[in-house]
Formats: structure tokens, sequence, C-alpha cells
């Protein structure tokens, strides 16, 4: 969505074409539209699009896929920091941006 | 402890009674929706997880699951007019799909454990089941499959496409496949951002209104009441265009990472606050430009959890540079603000 990219370059998402089978998973989970298929495998088309949920990853049947997934959020980055652990949602009050 | 749902009746399958949910909201939904959105109640508002019909389901009618958030329930049964059909409700504690997703409530172990809980294998003949794409997060659907018997359909993001995709033979376009972060859905997210912070901006009005007393000749109240009302416009100033104006214009501000977008903000409130002759007298100023700059880029930053589209490796690139940035920005615009005190 136009004005709607994060930094570039940034992102962890790795894709392992030898192990992909096609079977085209990763390209209906992603909501952001990273991946397309094309002659049977997946490619990746706009990786600054990626936010890093994982969904790609853990839908992939042949572990093709290789992510550090998290939450993109300064809070819970300030939290990790204070509290060890990862950055996650817990504890969080908010929790309302998905619409439905 | 659950809320209750208006207006419920049954459908009786395979001998169980089902509770049936209608497909309109009634005034108390809609007020406890309203609330949700301004942070009252919030966290308790869900609905008890297990499964639900809407319309006159059968052994072969589609099952759709969702998130025990009553908000993103609602959201769902209020679109689905003219369908028969099933709602498996899963245990998300209250949390919407993507966010429980992400926290693993959402998840393949209680999507697998709520089929057989509610007894899936008897109500419906067939083996399918819709789950919203957002919970692929958390779900992974060919452990689904080998773990319950059952195929997971992703089916689309947003539930006013629910409809169309089943009529389409459960195929989603690459819209519905798409999130978007429009202005609707920031508008939404504004009084729980407004609400959530408010706390801090009330504690650093009565902060900057009992220092405003000091002054070379010791402290008066008569000039912290005087110069507290001009602190206190000041940080709301900056609280509102980090918690507020930078939210609703996100797309349209300069720059990628949000403490910038945060920064360009602070620095037009300021100015405006400077047209109006509202930031007291030249050192003063300066340090309201570097405070107000500071506290809008930092708010809007902490926005980047809300938003549709941030990863972490982003978000912490962005905070190593703009975490340092803020807080120095601070302590000169406090400095400047407590030293003009004294001259």
């Amino acid at each position: 969505m136009k004005g709607q990219t994060y930094l570039k370059n940034v992102v962890t998402l790795r894709l392992d074409v030898d192990k992909c089978t096609g079977c085209g998973l990763c390209a209906v989970v992603c909501p952001h539209r990273v991946f397309e298929i094309k002659d049977d495998k997946a490619v990746i088309v706009d990786r600054d699009g990626c936010m890093e949920c994982g969904a790609c990853s853990g839908n992939c049947p042949v572990e093709a896929i290789r992510v550090e997934s998290g939450v993109g959020c300064a809070v819970a980055v300030f939290k990790w920091m204070l509290k060890g652990g990862e950055p996650n949602c817990d504890y969080c009050n908010r929790s309302d941006d998905a619409p439905s | 402890m659950a809320e209750k749902i208006s207006n419920l009746s049954f459908v009786t399958q395979d001998g169980r009674e089902v509770p049936r949910v209608p497909v309109e909201l009634c005034w108390a939904d809609r007020l406890g929706d309203w609330k949700a959105r301004w942070g009252i109640n919030r966290m308790r508002y869900s609905v008890e997880p297990g499964l639900y019909a809407v319309g006159n389901p059968d052994g072969g009618s589609v099952v759709l699951v969702s998130a025990n958030y009553k908000l993103s329930f609602d959201a769902l049964r209020k679109e689905l007019g003219g369908l028969d059909g099933w709602i498996m409700v899963l245990d998300t504690k209250g949390i919407n799909v993507w966010c429980s997703a992400a926290k693993g409530t959402f998840g393949t172990d209680e999507v697998v454990g709520r089929i057989g809980l509610v007894g899936l294998e008897e109500i419906v003949n067939h083996r399918r089941i819709i789950v919203p794409q957002l919970g692929a997060v958390g779900v992974a659907a060919h452990e689904v499959k080998s773990r319950s018997g059952f195929s997971v359909i992703y089916g689309p993001i947003r539930a006013c496409d629910i409809i169309e995709f089943i009529k389409a033979g459960m195929k989603a376009t690459e819209q519905m496949r798409q999130v978007c972060f429009s202005l609707y859905d920031r508008l939404v997210l504004v009084p729980v951002e407004f609400v959530n912070g408010v706390k801090y901006l009330i504690f650093a009005i009565a902060v900057f209104f009992i220092l405003s007393g000091i002054n070379a000749g010791g402290y008066s109240s008569d000039l912290a009441m005087k110069e507290g009302v001009r602190s206190a416009v000041n940080l709301f100033a900056a609280y509102f265009g980090g918690a507020v104006i930078s939210q609703v214009l996100l797309p349209w501000l300069p720059g990628r990472s949000f403490s910038f977008k945060g920064f360009s903000v602070g620095l037009t409130v300021a100015a405006f606050l400077l047209l109006l002759k509202l930031t007291g007298g030249r050192l003063e100023t300066i340090g309201w430009i570097f405070l107000i700059a500071a506290v809008s880029s930092f708010i809007t930053m902490n926005f980047t959890g809300a938003s549709t589209y941030t990863s972490l490796s982003g978000v912490k690139k962005e905070m190593r540079i703009a975490v340092p940035l803020q807080l120095t920005a601070a302590i000169i615009g406090a400095g400047m603000w407590m030293v003009s005190k004294f001259i």
C-alpha cells in the first residue's frame, strides 16, 4: 500500500528455493503479498514489504522459509530490554490492530 | 467472565443443542464495542469459547474459526447475514485474531484441541475449517491436518469479505489477502492510543506545574500557576501531535521511520505554538521546540506496534538511532526550560 513500506533492507526473511515444492501456501498467508509462485517455485517479489510475522515459515510444510519472526513494536522492544526474554505482546492492552 | 450474547436461540445438530447467534448487533453490543475502543473493559471483553450457529446450518455447512474477543466475534457475525454456518470460537483469552496468533493462543494446539472439545467431527460431515488469514501467524495448516484430519482453508483477512469468498468457491482476490492500514483503520485506534498514555501526560503536567514556581528569587506559587498553564499547553500539544496527528497523517508524513514522522509533526506543532505566542521567552521557546519534537517522536515511534506493517528488525534498527536522539533532545529541552526560569 502506498506510503506504507517500512525501512529498506532490514528483514531476516530467507527462502531456500531448492527445498520449495511450490505449494503456494506462503503466497496465500502473507498479508503483504511478499511471495509469488513462478514456474512452480515461490519467489520473493517484495522483500521490504515483509513485516516478519512468521505466517509463511510456520505454514511451509518443507521448512524452506526462515524468518526471525517477532512483533514490530517499540513498546515490546522497550519491555524486552528491561525484562529480558524476547519482544512479545504479553501484557499489551491495545491488542486491537487486527480488523477481524 | 465472558459477556452474555443477546438474543440467543438454539439449533439442534446430532442430538446436541448449539447456541445460535443473531447476525445483527443490538445496542448493547454496539455500546460494548464502543467502550472497548476507548479502553473501557477492554481486557475482559470476551465471549465463551465453543461452537455457535448462524442461520440454519446442517452437517454440510461451513465452519468459520474465530477469536473470543467480543469485538472480533461481533465483527464476524454481523457480516454473516444469509449464511447458514458454524462458528468455532477459540479461547484466545479475549484477544483479537492477529494479536493472539502472534502470542500463540490462536494457534495449532488450540485449533486441534477445540475441534475435539466441540466434537466437530460429529457436527459436520466434511473435514474443512475456514481460518482467517491473519490466524496463519499462529496456525500451521499441515499440522492441523495431520493431527485432526481437518484441512485448513485460509479465508480472507477482513470479515466483510467472507460471504463473497465462500460464494466464489473459497477463492480470495488479491485485495482480500492484503492487509492495509487505511485512514479508518487508524482512526479507530486513536481513542485507545490517546487514553493509554494520558496518565503519563497528567504526571508530566503535574511535575511541570510544581517546577514552574521556581525562579531566581526562590519559589512562588503564583508563578507556578501562571507558568504552569503554559507548560500544560505545550505538553498537551506535544502529546496530541504524537498520539493523534501523527497517526492520522501517517502515510503522508516524510520518511519511513515512525520516529522521524513524529519528529516532523513535533516541529510543526512547536512552530504553530510559537506563532500563537504560547511558548514563552526566547530560551524557553527553544527548550519547548526540543521537548515537543522529542515527545512527539517518541510517542509516534510507539505506534509501530499498532501499525500493520512494521518488522521487528526494522523497529530495532530505528530505535538504535532514534532513542538516544530523543533522550538527548528531551534533556536539552528540559535543561533550557529550567535555565530560562533563572534569567
